[in-house]
């Protein structure tokens, strides 16, 4: 279970850019559950997924995983047991690097990365039906340099590769935003795919209202730091892209924008 | 002939520190400037050690870890002071100027007649008579024969690939749950343990040491290893490490034909200096853009 506690956050503390992002922002998020997190530009949705990361600091509260305070942990520790996936398909990737290699780094995450061979060549077969799966002739191209993939390729390896090994949180950070409608909708299935099939807490950040409706057991909207919509279940499933549209129009005339 | 050889001898010593700076330069993307004074930090080691009395191929792979040591002590500068590649560099070079003069004792030492890796009872007994010109291309050939293998070696176990990511792309890195600045560290002290074991080589073709022989190394380490990837860019066959070896063999036959040509060898450096700048120029290897003032 994850827990966001009290959380607060301030950008530029002390000079006149002084920005109040969170103030007592709370969030629990149960085991094997898909969230999905809707809101505009500016709303704290990555700097919420950040948070949970390690990637910036909160000010105060506390960040609970399985009832253990992970504040003090770094990033690079915290992602042992998370998975990542950016919405610039090169961040999940290494571009120099051949799918072979890059496969073989991530099935090594959570172990020793000493000086046994990189590559584990009895793994080959596996990799290359995990690739299969994706159908998107990835199997083929074990030796082609990933840097040489489209977008849409490289982030449905960069997917598979976040979730090659146990981990206890998937992150996703819009990572159908950089991608072609249709690519998009193949990655989208994809990850309700890998995401049932693992059962792995998931926080999904999309500013797709249709993959927010029809993905995940529940769905936030977040404005100004704050939750202002939180449904699971039986009230999930009665939304629709409109409704939402419609929500989020009413906040931004209150905004006056 | 004697020029060729005098090539091959300078151009091999050199290759071992551009598989160095292969590695801060092109894997890290560190302009790594303590090799300046990490080359002749090798070489006044491997002298004093010498005329110490330790065996010369002891010196080797002492050199070596030093040369880890100072690496070290760069790449904690940068990840952990947060002190830009550039300045760590400069800053290790400026501090190990004084360390290698404090070792030596005094601005230069020489170290004739004493055995050397080249010259030994074991080396003169081995190698035939028709070959004994050749007897420091053959030994230096082997050196970096199997410091190229072992390179390659390393670039490919789980450690190495993680160097490879780091200079790729660090996100990575960080999302296999491994702290970035240590690879970064290791990567760094790896390059600078092979600038110095050069530089322990240098000392024993050389037999001897001068407190200034270090500066301009960290340009003929770049131009080497950019002479190389470039120049073999197209040749996938060949790995990284044979391009970057062949380039600094090339550097030094520039030089050597320059001053061969009748140029003023005070104008060393400058030839150095204004080939560095060409190759630049001409390999079109600038990342990024030089802004218009």
């Amino acid at each position: 279970m994850l827990e966001l506690k009290n959380i607060q956050k301030y950008y530029n503390p002390g000079s006149v850019n002084e920005m109040c992002l969170f103030d007592d922002f709370n969030l629990t998020v149960p085991d094997g559950q898909f969230v999905a997190v809707v809101g505009s530009n500016g709303s704290g949705k990555t700097s919420m997924l950040n948070l949970i990361c390690g990637s910036i600091d909160a000010d105060r509260g506390q960040i609970l995983i399985n009832g253990r305070d992970i504040a003090g942990e770094k990033e690079f520790q915290r992602h042992q047991r998370i998975g990542r996936v950016y919405q610039d398909p090169s961040k999940g990737t290494c571009p120099s690097m051949n799918i072979l290699e890059n496969m073989s780094i991530a099935d090594n995450k959570g172990k020793k990365y000493g000086l046994g061979g990189g590559v584990n060549k009895a793994r080959t077969d596996y990799y290359r039906d995990q690739l299969k799966i994706l159908g998107l002739g990835l199997e083929d191209k074990m030796y082609t340099q990933v840097g040489s993939l489209s977008g849409g390729q490289r982030q449905s390896l960069a997917l598979l590769m976040s979730t090659m090994t146990p981990i206890d949180f998937l992150i996703l950070d819009e990572h159908t935003a950089a991608l072609d409608p249709k690519t998009a909708d193949i990655i989208m299935k994809l990850t309700d795919r890998i995401v049932h099939e693992k059962k792995v807490t998931t926080i999904m950040v999309t500013h797709n209202l249709r993959y927010a409706v029809e993905y995940g057991d529940r769905l936030l909207m977040m404005h100004d730091g704050k939750i202002i919509l939180d449904q699971t279940g039986e009230d999930k499933k009665r939304m629709d892209p409109d409704h939402i549209m419609h929500i989020f129009n009413e906040i931004s005339v209150e905004c006056g924008n | 002939m004697a020029l060729i050889i005098s090539i091959l001898e300078q151009g091999l010593i050199y290759a071992i520190m551009a598989l160095g700076m292969y590695i801060t330069y092109k894997i890290l993307d560190f302009p790594d400037m303590t090799v300046d004074g990490g080359f002749p930090f090798g070489v006044v080691l491997a002298v004093v050690m010498i005329r110490g009395g330790v065996p010369p191929i002891l010196t080797l792979p002492i050199c070596f870890l030093a040369g880890c040591g100072i690496g070290t002590v760069t790449g904690l500068i940068n990840v952990k002071c947060k002190v830009r590649d550039l300045l760590a560099g400069i800053i290790m070079m400026t501090a190990l100027y004084s360390v290698n003069l404090k070792i030596a004792g005094r601005a230069n030492l020489p170290m004739y007649d004493y055995y050397t890796i080249f010259d030994n009872s074991f080396v003169n007994s081995i190698i035939p008579a028709p070959l004994k010109p050749f007897k420091t291309v053959i030994i230096l050939v082997i050196i970096t024969l199997v410091v190229k293998y072992l390179l390659d070696w390393y670039m490919n176990t789980k450690s190495g690939f993680m160097l490879r990511a780091v200079g790729d792309n660090d996100v990575l890195v960080t999302s296999m749950g491994i702290d970035k600045g240590k690879v970064r560290i290791i990567g760094l002290a790896l390059a600078n343990g092979l600038v110095s074991l050069s530089g322990s080589i240098y000392a024993q073709q050389q037999c001897y040491f001068d407190v200034s022989m270090g500066t301009g190394t960290a340009v003929i380490g770049l131009a080497s290893v950019i002479i190389g990837t470039n120049l073999f860019k197209k040749v996938t066959a060949m790995r990284v490490t044979t391009s970057v070896v062949i380039g600094a063999i090339i550097y030094k036959a520039c030089i050597a034909i320059a001053i061969k040509c009748g140029i003023d060898s005070a104008y060393m450096k400058l030839i150095s200096a204004v080939l560095f700048l060409m190759i630049l120029v001409f390999s079109m290897d600038r990342k990024k853009k030089v802004k218009a003032a």
